[in-house]
């Protein structure tokens, strides 16, 4: 069996979605935590045209960019499949994912503002997570259905980062009483023994998060007399 | 009633990259021209499309799908015919990365180059150029991005082979040109020389005089 080799970064959810496919499918893989921001010259050479995390490499050959990774690993390993048989569904399945990569900014916009930005910032990522609650997941325990894929996967940082962003930046979004089934689906994700069993550290994460949005803060200009 | 309906319009190159595909395949189809550009979006457009309320969106038996690439990998698996996407997974991968940088980097860059001015466009140029470097360098021993035969790569490409070298001509903005990118050159000739290609770009003058008018538009209201 040829070696993989996954280039990931500890508070990165991006190297998540990459983690979480690999052990739902039972592949064996070698991590190694890159020290971002400081790049290896092996991240450099296997991701030569965006310089990112994560990158896949297999067998020697690289694949960057965590989409066209999940695709990749759900066409070499097929076993527990995680996305869609059916044509028309699993193009349903593409949409979302695809969904999930445009309003990830629009969906982390608050954690970079304050005031009255970050107000509209909220009610920005609310209108698209009032998508994700109505249309993308509907009545489903999962986005995939019964079971978890890789539309999960893709939103999989909404599970867990996202309530890490809520708290550094003094927000609250996704609460029980405005989108009910979303919440269900962040605690029925998280109780996903692989999913529960690779999340990185709370504490690590809330204090990278700290310093990352005091850096953002920083450089917004405060105009005088207020 | 056809069983494949296309909502498209005649002047996007994401309707024509679905058209381009349906072709390959053989695929019978009606189009249906939405008045996007005048946002008058037909009512079957808002229902088939709730989410983004965009072209294209191909019907197949009455289903729904979205997103020009969504439904170019739709296509090349539903329908028997030369492929759009390689068969092996590396190479899929590699397919996908690279409409990625197309879809992400390319297409704002290059729209940007050419319809801002001043000092956003400086910059938009030479994000540009950079991007077409790394273009450049894919195509590497190859007639097309997708080997010898054009792929899904080359499809969503095709922005860059009529929409913007015609911009280019009517603003007089040199980024793609043969001096400067002889292996992309080449590309565009051979690309716009295959039937299935040229047979479905809008008709050049047509597209030449929107472009003019949007102009005229966007001066004027200053």
């Amino acid at each position: 069996m040829e070696e993989v080799k996954l280039y990931g970064f500890g508070p990165s959810p991006f190297s998540y979605r990459v983690i979480w496919a690999l052990k739902l499918k039972g592949v064996k893989y070698e991590y190694i935590e890159e020290n971002l921001p400081m790049k290896s010259p092996k991240l450099l050479q296997h991701n030569p045209v965006h310089k990112k995390v994560p990158v896949l490499v297999h067998g020697g050959k690289p694949i960057s960019e965590s989409l066209v990774i999940l695709e990749y690993i759900e066409e070499t390993w097929p076993e527990n499949p995680l996305l869609p048989k059916d044509a028309h569904e699993k193009a349903m399945a593409r949409f979302w994912i695809r969904f999930a990569e445009d309003k990830y900014p629009t969906l982390n916009t608050f954690f970079r503002t304050v005031g009255q930005d970050q107000q509209l910032a909220i009610k920005e990522a609310l209108k698209v997570l009032q998508i994700l609650e109505d249309q993308a997941l509907g009545n489903n325990k999962f986005f995939n259905g019964n079971t978890v894929g890789l539309v999960d996967i893709s939103f999989g940082w909404l599970a867990y980062w996202f309530d890490c962003i809520e708290e550094t930046a003094g927000a609250k979004i996704i609460k029980s009483n405005n989108l009910p089934r979303l919440h269900e689906w962040i605690k029925n994700f998280k109780q996903i023994p692989v999913i529960q069993e690779n999340l990185p550290s709370r504490d690590k994460l809330l204090a990278y998060l700290k310093t990352k949005r005091e850096k953002i803060l920083s450089c917004i200009f405060i105009p005088n007399g207020h | 009633m056809a069983e494949v309906k296309l909502f498209g319009n005649w002047g996007s190159p994401f309707s024509c990259r679905i058209e381009i595909a349906l072709k390959l395949k053989g695929v019978e189809y009606e189009f249906i021209e939405e008045d996007v550009y005048n946002d008058n979006k037909s009512p079957l457009l808002l229902k088939y499309n709730p989410v983004h309320k965009k072209i294209p969106v191909l019907l197949h038996n009455g289903k729904p799908i979205c997103e020009s690439v969504v439904i170019l990998e739709y296509i090349d698996e539903t329908w028997e015919g030369p492929s759009i996407l390689p068969k092996d997974p590396y190479e899929r991968a590699m397919a996908r990365f690279w409409t990625r940088f197309l879809e992400e980097k390319c297409f704002p860059a290059m729209k940007q180059a050419s319809w801002s001015t001043g000092e956003e466009q400086e910059k938009a140029k030479e994000e540009a150029t950079e991007l077409l470097k790394i273009l450049e360098g894919t195509l590497s021993g190859k007639k097309f991005f997708g080997g010898d035969s054009i792929g899904i790569v080359d499809i969503v490409a095709n922005f860059i082979a009529h929409w913007f070298i015609i911009l280019q001509e009517i603003t007089g903005l040199e980024l793609l040109t043969q001096e400067k990118f002889p292996k992309l050159g080449q590309w565009l000739d051979d690309y716009l020389s295959c039937s299935i290609i040229k047979e479905n770009l809008p008709p050049k003058d047509k597209l030449t005089a929107s472009f003019q008018a949007r102009i005229q538009a966007a001066t004027t209201s200053k």
